[in-house]
């Protein structure tokens, strides 16, 4: 898309090695930028190591809220609300909003007769743009408990295109989060490629059909690595049999190697245990980003 | 009583603690896989599906005869799910939280809602436990409206005991989840990743004040007692429990690689599995959280 490859990182299931496999890539990347799509548990930053250059606030949703004072306890919005958000009072006394359960739709608010209630929109989350060693990083935090994630990965996704448009970077990689749920549908909208990192278990397999099966509703080049591939070869060879037939590239794979966590707890990524895990990486990234001279 | 399996961090082992515990469980309980965009737990389990319903939310049809096009209904929809054109009403489905907000407002009465299937609500059971299972269709973009059905369902006939397996993340999924919850368990790998991800999803369970504990999995001598210690300090401080601290096991890993959830792989692991729910129950009941 406009001369910047944009490619994201995702599995289905979470713990399979995408922020891994992600910080390996953005070590070897060249002018490049890159994303923390997993707003919501973002992990990259604890190998990137990065220092904050911009911080901005993210608005999310709107939550209801009731005035007591105007409140005549008519009970209309509890016999409307759908998400039991509406919380009688224990006697006499005003209704209240259960700010965990609101949807944020403002039925109550275009049905309460006293106009006592009024929407507000919640501060939920930041996301910032920094810099790392090896270059722009754009990453976000959702509060604990919200929602809009999606929105959020748009934003970041957004200003990452932005910003590399601005300075002239080639390439944009985005760490995908966990699911495929609304964070990852705007993972992979408007994305070149993406890549599924698979673990050879019924629950990885299973998982990472689902995630390829939303990836049909995009116009996207697919990929497949099979990490931590001997815990069992049988249904390595399955998988991977499955994504040629699918029509999916084979890109590599990744044994379970006890270096690799020691590794990670140093803060320190595989590509630093050398020999094949290295090899493996680095044909990844070239697969991913340095095919046919792009 | 209802326990909360979380983890924060994805590939814990969340699912494979919740079908242990409920294969350790030796009275009647209800396994409740609320991970709807990737349910596993039947897979571990081997349950098969046994009947399934349809979860449907009402999205908005528009009569365009009696419709005047006055797009009262697109300026009150907070979702971006409904557009009005000059002779058309377009509704974008998969954006509708099936508020009724439309419909509310329309001043022709020319909306009527009609349910759109998001997901499937399954009835399963293996091995003694009984299994209910929320699956988002592939495409849908939200878990929490299939959440709440799936615990609708499970309200209707629940027993003593449930366990619900939560799906990774600290967002609203997880959220919607362990709301109404007796205790919160957090599986969590001793890594910077695996902490780092706990902590946050601590935060909400304090902030909702529900009793919490926790179960540090694959732990690894030498690399994860660091973690561990910061794991069990996060507990004091906050008034969680440390429930237990399983070794990563290769032969485990195998065995979950074949589709064996914990106490299947390795039979010896039953009793604490037995323990953690005593424990929990206990912690439960005199209902330990600040």
């Amino acid at each position: 898309m406009n001369g910047v490859r944009e490619v994201a990182v995702i599995s289905g299931k979470g713990g399979t090695g995408k922020t891994t496999i992600t910080a390996s890539l953005a070590m070897l990347m060249r002018e490049g930028v890159v994303v923390d799509a997993d707003v919501d548990a973002p992990n990259l930053h604890i190998l990137l190591q990065p220092h904050v250059e911009e911080e901005h606030r993210f608005m999310g949703g709107f939550v209801a809220e009731i005035d007591p004072d105007l409140c005549e306890s008519c009970g209309r919005c509890h016999e409307l609300c759908r998400f039991g958000a509406i919380v009688p009072p224990k006697g006499e006394g005003a209704y209240q909003v259960d700010p965990v359960a609101c949807d944020g739709c403002g039925l109550c608010q275009l049905a309460c007769p006293t106009e006592a209630v009024r929407m507000v929109q919640k501060e939920v989350g930041w996301w910032y743009r920094s810099n790392t060693e090896r270059g722009p990083f754009f990453h976000a935090l959702l509060r604990p408990g919200e929602d809009n994630s999606g929105k959020l990965v748009t934003q970041i996704r957004t200003a990452a295109q932005e910003f590399a448009k601005e300075k002239g970077l080639k390439r944009i990689l985005v760490d995908g989060p966990p699911g495929i749920g609304c964070p990852v549908i705007s993972s992979l909208t408007g994305v070149d490629a993406a890549l599924v990192v698979v673990e050879p278990t019924p629950s990885g397999v299973h998982d990472a059909r689902r995630v390829v099966e939303l990836t049909n509703s995009f116009n996207l080049e697919l990929y497949l690595l099979v990490n931590r591939f001997d815990i069992n070869e049988q249904i390595a060879e399955e998988i991977e049999y499955w994504a040629k037939e699918q029509g999916i590239g084979l890109a590599g794979r990744i044994p379970l190697d006890p270096r690799i966590p020691q590794l990670l707890s140093e803060g320190k990524t595989p590509l630093e245990a050398g020999g094949e895990v290295r090899a493996t990486l680095e044909g990844l990234y070239q697969k991913l980003f340095d095919q046919k001279g792009r | 009583m209802r326990i909360t399996v979380a983890s924060g961090k994805g590939g814990a082992g969340k699912t494979s603690v919740a079908v242990s515990l409920a294969l350790a469980a030796k009275r009647e309980s209800l396994l409740v896989d609320c991970d709807v965009e990737e349910p596993n737990a039947a897979l571990l389990l081997g349950a098969e599906p046994l009947k399934s319903e349809s979860a449907t939310i009402p999205v908005p049809e528009v009569n365009e005869e009696i419709c005047t096009f006055c797009k009262e209904c697109s300026k009150a929809c907070r979702f971006h799910a409904i557009m009005i054109l000059p002779h058309k009403a377009v509704v974008f489905d998969k954006m509708c939280h099936g508020c009724g907000v439309c419909s509310f407002v329309c001043p022709e009465n020319a909306i009527t809602e009609v349910p759109r299937e998001i997901g499937k609500i399954v009835w399963g059971e293996a091995k003694g436990v009984r299994l209910l299972e929320g699956r988002l269709n592939v495409g849908e973009a939200m878990a929490p409206p299939l959440i709440r059905q799936v615990k609708a369902k499970m309200e209707e006939s629940e027993p003593p005991l449930v366990i619900l397996d939560a799906p990774p993340g600290v967002s609203c999924p997880f959220v919607e989840t362990v709301k109404g919850s007796q205790f919160i368990l957090f599986v969590v790998e001793p890594t910077p990743f695996g902490y780092h991800d706990f902590e946050l999803s601590s935060r909400v369970v304090v902030e909702l004040g529900i009793p919490w504990g926790v179960l540090a999995n694959k732990c690894v001598k030498g690399e994860s007692e660091g973690i561990v210690e910061k794991m069990e300090e996060l507990c004091s401080s906050k008034g969680g429990t440390m429930l237990g601290k399983l070794p990563f096991s290769l032969y485990v890993a195998r065995g979950y690689s074949k589709g064996d959830p914990m106490v299947v792989a390795d039979p010896s692991l039953e009793p604490l599995f037995s323990q953690v729910l005593d424990r929990i129950q206990e912690k439960a009941s005199r209902g330990e959280a600040r």
